[in-house]
């Protein structure tokens, strides 16, 4: 497979350090000569590809900007954002797996778990010895999660939980669930395990997106679990939605992968597909698409540098994070929606990867809060007035 | 075991060469450089025997100061240390960096000096081998497959039409083709390591340089494919050409 170069009109590789170069170019590689030649095929399958698991683990990919004594990598997060991009590049299912695994079940783990659970958890779950999966979202309660249903009630020595999360990534291959319910009304995280008695995890079938991933359904019925699977910091939804913080800046990173495997197969087939005696990109209407793209991929790569270099720096809030995902993740999609067009009848063939990416994005932009849902968030932000609620 | 892999730093295989306006050396601006991917191979058979056998990978390069980000490239895939021999970019004779690093190599003990079987920019293949002969010990050229038992080793050499074993002492010298591994992803850990590995600079006098590149030419721009005809009546004019136009059969 022809190796990848992405588009850099604005020299923004001069802004990356060498190591953040490297560790794009590294999976960048990986992307290109192990997973693409097998998307396809595992897309049209409907199975997520799960072999890639402990090869992301040994490369350092999974909660990779967390700290290197529960055995990650520690790396920067800008970094973190260039694998996210990279991985997105291969399939949004890719991403979504790694995006759930560090930014959703290692992060809570070390951000409110006890050390226990840290030490216990993050390394397995680094190394993708086991895979973690989340549960916020329910049936009724998606954009409005502090509605949720999930209750938990104390015994003496365990937890006892009932209720059911809908669309959860990575559900029924997860060895650990992080589970977001009410005790005594407050939002509080808990680890329930596989096989815990009154807990099932059946998938989610028949999607036309995200086909490469996991989509389940979590159900409690009278599970019981120790009293040591809460996790002891949590206090609120608060720390779900500072989970969801983590993913999307992930998201607004990977978006950008899958813009540019587009625009790229895009721009090739418009050099190389001859209509009227002449290359189709030699037509204005052609040359407009893609100059959008480049235009959009320049200007997204620039927000999300700089959201990194805030992350590195702890000035980042959750208002720029939801502009980036918002922004990124639109663009991407109606990058992959005009790289169709440029494809026109061959785009809806799985010999090109543009339309996987375009069904994905479709998910992309409705999960980690709806594109609708960021703009209110940004809205209430500007405005001081909450649109929502 | 202690163990040298000696890298160059070349063009990324997709690079599309310039030749500069004196007509002898291509343009450096914008190009992307990695470690010569035949020298992949063996800093992973490098890293396969320490990894059994305990002991070092070390890294060496010869060439100016920009190249060290590529020796970190090299190191990212989990070598140990490295060294830079100081010198131009552009030595056009293979004989003066074979001088230099055998002036480096020829005290420090290694068990086994590794190379690619060639370079893919210029396509030189002859430092192993000009190694081999200042050191005075055995070589084995373009291996692809290689092992160790006690003090000695045998490997497979890929030649015309077959293989051909050969066992021989250590130390030596080993050129590596591909087949003989499967070069590692540079994981982060390997990455974040590399920034810390020091890289040692050598200073060594250069000497006996005698060749001179002279012209420099781009292969000539390849001609369109041409449809001969159609269905099985237009076999025998494809034979025709074939035989007669391209000589392939």
């Amino acid at each position: 497979m022809k190796k990848f170069e992405s588009l850099d009109l604005y020299h923004i590789d001069s802004l990356l350090s060498e190591e953040e170069k490297m560790i794009r170019s590294s999976v960048r590689e990986w992307v290109t000569e192990q997973f693409l030649p097998v998307i396809e095929e595992t897309y049209q399958k409907a199975e997520f590809p799960l072999w890639v698991v402990p090869k992301l683990g040994k490369m350092g990919f999974l909660g990779s900007n967390l700290p290197e004594e529960y055995g990650c990598a520690g790396i920067n997060n800008v970094a973190y954002g260039l694998i996210m991009q990279e991985l997105e590049r291969g399939d949004s299912g890719l991403r979504s797996f790694a995006s759930v695994q560090g930014g959703l079940v290692m992060y809570p783990i070390f951000r409110w778990g006890s050390e226990e659970q840290k030490r216990y958890w993050l390394p397995k779950l680094s190394s993708g010895e086991k895979i973690g999966c989340f549960g916020l979202t329910e049936p009724d309660f998606g954009s409005n999660p502090g509605g949720m249903k999930t209750q938990v009630k104390a015994t003496a020595d365990s937890f006892i939980l009932n209720g059911a999360k809908m669309w959860i990534t990575n559900g029924s291959i997860a060895d650990v669930a992080v589970v977001w319910a009410k005790l005594d009304g407050v939002v509080r995280g808990f680890l329930v395990e596989k096989e815990t008695r009154g807990f099932s995890a059946p998938e989610i079938k028949n999607k036309h997106s995200l086909r490469a991933s996991v989509t389940s359904e979590l159900v409690f019925q009278d599970c019981e679990i120790p009293r040591e699977n809460l996790l002891p910091e949590t206090t609120g939804l608060k720390n779900a939605l500072a989970c969801l913080t983590q993913a999307r800046y992930g998201i607004a990173w990977g978006a950008l992968g899958a813009a540019m495997a587009c625009y790229d197969e895009a721009l090739n087939y418009a050099l190389t597909r001859i209509q009227f005696d002449k290359p189709i990109g030699s037509f204005q209407l052609i040359q407009d698409k893609l100059v959008y793209m480049a235009n959009e991929i320049t200007k997204g790569q620039l927000l999300v540098l700089q959201l990194g270099r805030l992350k590195d720096t702890k000035q980042m809030n959750h208002v720029q994070v939801s502009m980036a995902k918002r922004n990124n993740v639109y663009h991407a999609l109606e990058i992959a929606r005009k790289a169709r067009d440029i494809l026109a009848a061959n785009g809806i063939v799985s010999e090109y990867q543009t339309m996987r990416h375009m069904n994905n994005l479709e998910s992309v932009k409705t999960y980690e809060g709806t594109h609708d849902i960021h703009t209110l968030i940004i809205g209430n932000y500007l405005t001081g007035i909450e649109a929502f609620s | 075991m202690n163990i040298a892999v000696c890298i160059k730093e070349v063009p990324d295989t997709e690079t599309r060469p310039k030749i500069q306006d004196d007509g002898r050396s291509i343009q450096k601006d914008n190009i992307k450089w990695i470690v010569n991917p035949y020298d992949e191979y063996a800093i992973e058979l490098g890293l396969q025997l320490t990894e059994k056998n305990g002991g070092e990978v070390t890294i060496i390069s010869f060439g100016p100061k920009t190249i060290e980000s590529t020796i970190r490239s090299a190191l990212a895939m989990g070598a140990h240390k490295a060294i830079r021999i100081e010198g131009p970019k552009d030595v056009a004779d293979p004989l003066v960096t074979a001088r230099a690093l055998a002036t480096v190599l020829k005290d420090k003990g290694f068990d086994l000096i590794l190379f690619g079987k060639q370079a893919i920019d210029d396509d030189n293949a002859q430092i192993p081998q000009m190694i081999s002969e200042a050191l005075e010990i055995p070589g084995a050229s373009v291996v692809v497959k290689f092992e160790i038992n006690g003090e000695s080793a045998v490997a497979e050499r890929e030649i015309e039409g077959g293989k051909e074993k050969l066992s021989f002492t250590l130390p030596a010298v080993i050129s590596c083709q591909k087949g003989l591994n499967e070069p590692r992803y540079r994981s982060l850990k390997g990455i974040m390591m590399s920034k810390k590995v020091p890289i040692e600079e050598v200073n060594v006098e250069l000497t006996g340089e005698n060749l001179i590149i002279e012209e420099l030419q781009m292969p000539p721009q390849k001609q369109p494919g041409r449809i001969v005809g159609e269905g099985p009546d237009a076999v025998p004019e494809l034979v025709r050409l074939l035989k007669e136009e391209a000589k392939v059969i």
